[in-house]
């Protein structure tokens, strides 16, 4: 009998279906795999399983040992022995290690606890795992890996059964990826079923039993690792056809409008960390250059730290037009005429709460309306013709930005910055979350301003999206610069290939 | 994914419960009881003016939350206030000083102000007819706007009527509506205005938007220290004597103005008018239950409640979007 069984399953968020009829199973002592491209549902599916997304908020099946189960709580879920170490991890940094893993279950006698105890049994258990940590030590003193490992511990000493691993090479160096792998070997013996999602082909194929290919929300297919391939997973990940839905429209380019050599970018914790590693690029006037790699690939850092919006270190040299420029913040970015329109158009685009005047000014506010006193009127002027031009739906320039559609409100993260005038755009995801219509007419636009002229970067995890519209395709693996495609050299399986670091 | 925008709160809280309280504190301080308390000292306008900048450098480059070095910052000054005093009230002397906080302007003067008042209602009313023709926003609709304006300009003249048939308009109203009026332009008319209400609103796209969100906090210390000055000079004029523990709690009475007035705590959102409107309010009921002789205690619960029941209501009112 299966150790687990997931049928039908369907999760509806407003204006898309997530999940789609997914079906997915696991048995013990089973390593089974879980691919696709971002966004193709593998996390919903977990999220689903573990009870973030409980019972009611989806449709479908879920059997743990053959019994129906219906998780109303993440409490819920562990008690059914399913443990699930997200990417983000869920340790109290201050509390020591003995601590967080028997946070909320502390030995205790009459509401004291019994820390002898708790410690004895954390040591046993660190010990039983051959894991070479101090109990006693605080979270904060450990590195990400020991910290992944720590939460491991956490989840079996909860008595998992199912143990759902995301991504979590992500941030670990070979010998911790070396030392979670033994581990993860140990607990296969052990009866534990793991569900292991990764970008990271390599290690997919070298770990998995199984694998499951997940594509726009539906599973297409589920093999045995040792009868697949990793150009066939590749094949199914991709699997839709790049057709002519993007009409690319050529025209001749102009000189070199940006020129990035030797870039690297460090993280801000981790100093040293490099999440861009010596990248150089240019794009020339009227070019569309796509940058494509999965998440975590460093591609929205190396936008930010051009744009100069980092907050971690950098080094690099960045030329504007042949010049070289030494770009420390924003404001000077779009002085020498960068435009970015920023990922996660809630968190780092939009005044929500303010009008679209306001949204729509506010990057140009001093060249449109005045330096020190505004002119309203100039601004409402501006933007009715933003609003037009990218055909915003809304009342008028004084309607409240969160009160539009995904679509809408892309338009108008658009249109700030366009209304700044400037001669180099950076997109990083612009059409994340919206519907088909509004995606169309953005595709339309960016063609639009690269036959103006402008010189487009473009970040974008969906890849027909980047095939279909750049002139030139650069792939990021890492932080490091793993492929570079003309339009009619790239392909999809090619893309994806450099992008997982599977040349 | 919560934690960056929680640390992009703290920012916004920063900037705008700073600026808002600077609405409110300086309307509130000049109408009634707000002063650091020690002697009045020609530069004292000034180095209030410094100690606030460092207070808003604190805030805005080592990112010590607001609340934090603000509370600090008026235990220290109190504290160097007592130190200088040597814990005694000084008397102010000099008259010319005391008018400031007691005399009225005649009632000529009045009403020659609310001539130049009207004037320029009027003003604005006409100029804004001539923008929108200009710029071709809207109807532009000559009788509109004037019939518009009559509401501003009766109430000028009733104001200045009714303080007339008393003693005229005292100097702090003159002052108040002064401050209100700068406060109004800065941030109707001014990008550090915008640029305010933007970092109040989503601090790291303002950041994005190429705003200097550290420099703009800065400012507003900056500005918050000079309407404290104001507002002291005014109330120990006022009261005719500096004691050194004048104006305790009155920040409270400040912050209560500004969310009574919907300024929200959050920020983004907040006006000058309606931190005006809810510093009458505080005030009237200040007023009402000391002329109706409620008990000191009860006084002080009401206005507890009042605080608490605003904050509540903003919080509520959020939570609903």
């Amino acid at each position: 009998m299966a150790l687990l069984e997931m049928k039908n399953i369907v999760k509806e968020f407003p204006g898309v279906r997530a999940l789609d009829g997914v079906t997915f199973d696991l048995s013990s002592s089973e390593f089974h795999a879980l691919v696709g491209e971002n966004g193709a549902g593998k996390s919903t599916l977990m999220k689903v399983l573990s009870g973030v997304y409980p019972f009611g908020t989806y449709s479908g099946e879920i059997l743990v040992n053959g019994d129906p189960k219906r998780f109303a709580n993440v409490r819920a879920a562990e008690q059914a022995g399913i443990a699930i170490i997200f990417q983000e991890l869920s340790l109290v940094k201050e509390l020591t290690v003995g601590e967080n893993i028997f946070l909320g279950r502390e030995p205790a006698r009459f509401g004291v606890i019994d820390s002898a105890m708790l410690y004895k049994r954390a040591a046993e258990l660190l010990n039983d795992l051959n894991l070479p940590i101090n109990a006693h030590t605080k979270i904060a003193n450990l590195g990400i890996g020991q910290q992944q490992l720590v939460e491991i511990a956490k989840a079996l000493s909860q008595d998992a059964k199912i143990l759902v691993l995301d991504e979590p090479t992500a941030a670990l160096t070979e010998s911790e990826v070396k030392t979670l792998f033994g581990i993860l070997e140990k607990l296969k013996t052990r009866g534990v079923g793991m569900i292991y999602i990764s970008h990271k082909l390599g290690e997919v194929f070298r770990m998995s039993d199984r694998i499951t290919v997940l594509r726009d929300g539906k599973t297409v297919g589920t093999n045995a690792t040792k009868d697949s391939s990793i150009e066939r997973v590749i094949a199914l990940m991709v699997g839709r056809e790049v057709g002519d839905i993007f009409p690319k429209t050529s025209h001749e380019f102009g000189e070199t409008a940006l020129e990035v050599k030797n870039l690297n970018v460090f993280d801000t914790d981790v100093t040293d960390k490099k999440i861009v590693d010596d990248i150089s690029f240019s794009v020339k006037k009227g070019e569309v250059l796509g940058i494509a790699g999965l998440m975590g690939a460093g591609r929205s850092e190396l936008l930010m730290a051009i744009f100069g919006a980092w907050n971690g270190k950098n080094s690099g040299e960045v030329f504007v037009e042949g010049r070289k420029v030494d770009i420390d913040s924003p404001s000077e970015a779009i002085e020498k005429g960068i435009g970015f329109v920023t990922e996660d158009r809630k968190r780092f685009g939009l005044l929500l709460e303010q009008n679209l005047l306001d949204n729509l000014t506010l990057a140009g506010l001093k060249q449109i309306s005045g330096v020190f006193i505004t002119h309203r009127s100039r601004e409402t002027v501006a933007a009715q013709k933003s609003m037009k031009d990218l055909r915003v739906k809304a009342n008028s320039p004084f309607t409240v930005a969160n009160t539009l559609s995904g679509g809408n409100q892309q338009k108008v993260v658009l249109g700030k910055w366009l209304l700044t005038n400037p001669k180099i755009l950076f997109l990083d995801e612009p059409t994340r979350g919206i519907d088909v219509g509004a995606k169309q007419e953005i595709y339309a636009e960016i063609n639009k301003l690269a036959k103006e002229g402008l010189a487009i970067v473009m970040v974008s995890s969906e890849l027909p999206e980047v095939m279909g519209l750049s002139d030139r395709i650069l792939v990021l693996h890492e932080g490091r610069l793993t492929g570079e495609f003309t339009r009619t050299e790239a392909t999809a399986e090619k893309v994806m290939a450099r992008a997982t670091g599977n040349v | 994914m919560n934690e960056p925008k929680e640390q992009g709160f703290k920012m916004n809280t920063s900037a705008l419960r700073a600026y808002t309280m600077i609405g409110a504190l300086a309307l509130i301080w000049l109408y009634f009881h707000w002063a650091t308390g020690y002697i009045f000292l020609t530069p004292r306008n000034l180095s209030n003016l410094m100690l606030q900048t460092v207070q808003g450098g604190l805030t805005a480059y080592l990112n010590i939350p607001a609340f934090i070095v603000t509370l600090g910052g008026m235990l220290a000054w109190r504290g160097a206030v007592k130190g200088i005093t040597e814990s005694e009230t000084i008397p102010v002397a000099d008259a010319t000083f005391k008018s400031f906080g007691q005399s009225y302007v005649s009632p000529q003067i009045g009403w020659i102000l609310a001539a130049a008042a009207v004037l320029f209602v009027l003003f604005i009313a006409f100029k804004q007819i001539k923008t929108k023709k200009e710029y071709g926003i809207g109807h532009a609709n000559p009788t509109r706007e004037i019939l518009q304006s009559l509401l501003p300009i009766g109430v000028i003249i009733a104001f200045i009527y009714v303080m007339n048939s008393y003693a005229g308009v005292p100097i702090p109203v003159l002052v108040l509506l002064a401050v209100a009026l700068l406060g109004y332009f800065i941030t109707n008319n001014t990008t550090f205005g915008r640029y305010l209400y933007a970092i109040g609103g989503n601090a790291d796209a303002a950041r994005l938007s190429g705003i200097n969100n550290r420099l703009i906090v800065l400012k507003v210390f900056a500005l918050l220290g000079a309407l404290t000055g104001i507002a002291s000079i005014i109330f120990t004029a006022r009261v005719g004597s500096a004691s050194p523990d004048a104006g305790v709690l009155k920040e409270l009475d400040a912050i209560a103005a500004c969310v009574i007035g919907g300024a929200s705590l959050i920020g983004g959102r907040g006006t000058i008018f309606g931190a005006c409107l809810g510093a009458l309010i505080m005030a009237s009921l200040d007023n009402g239950m000391s002329l109706l002789n409620v008990r000191d205690f009860m006084q002080e619960i009401i206005k507890g409640a009042i605080l608490v029941a605003a904050v509540g209501l903003d919080m509520a009112g959020k939570k609903q979007n």
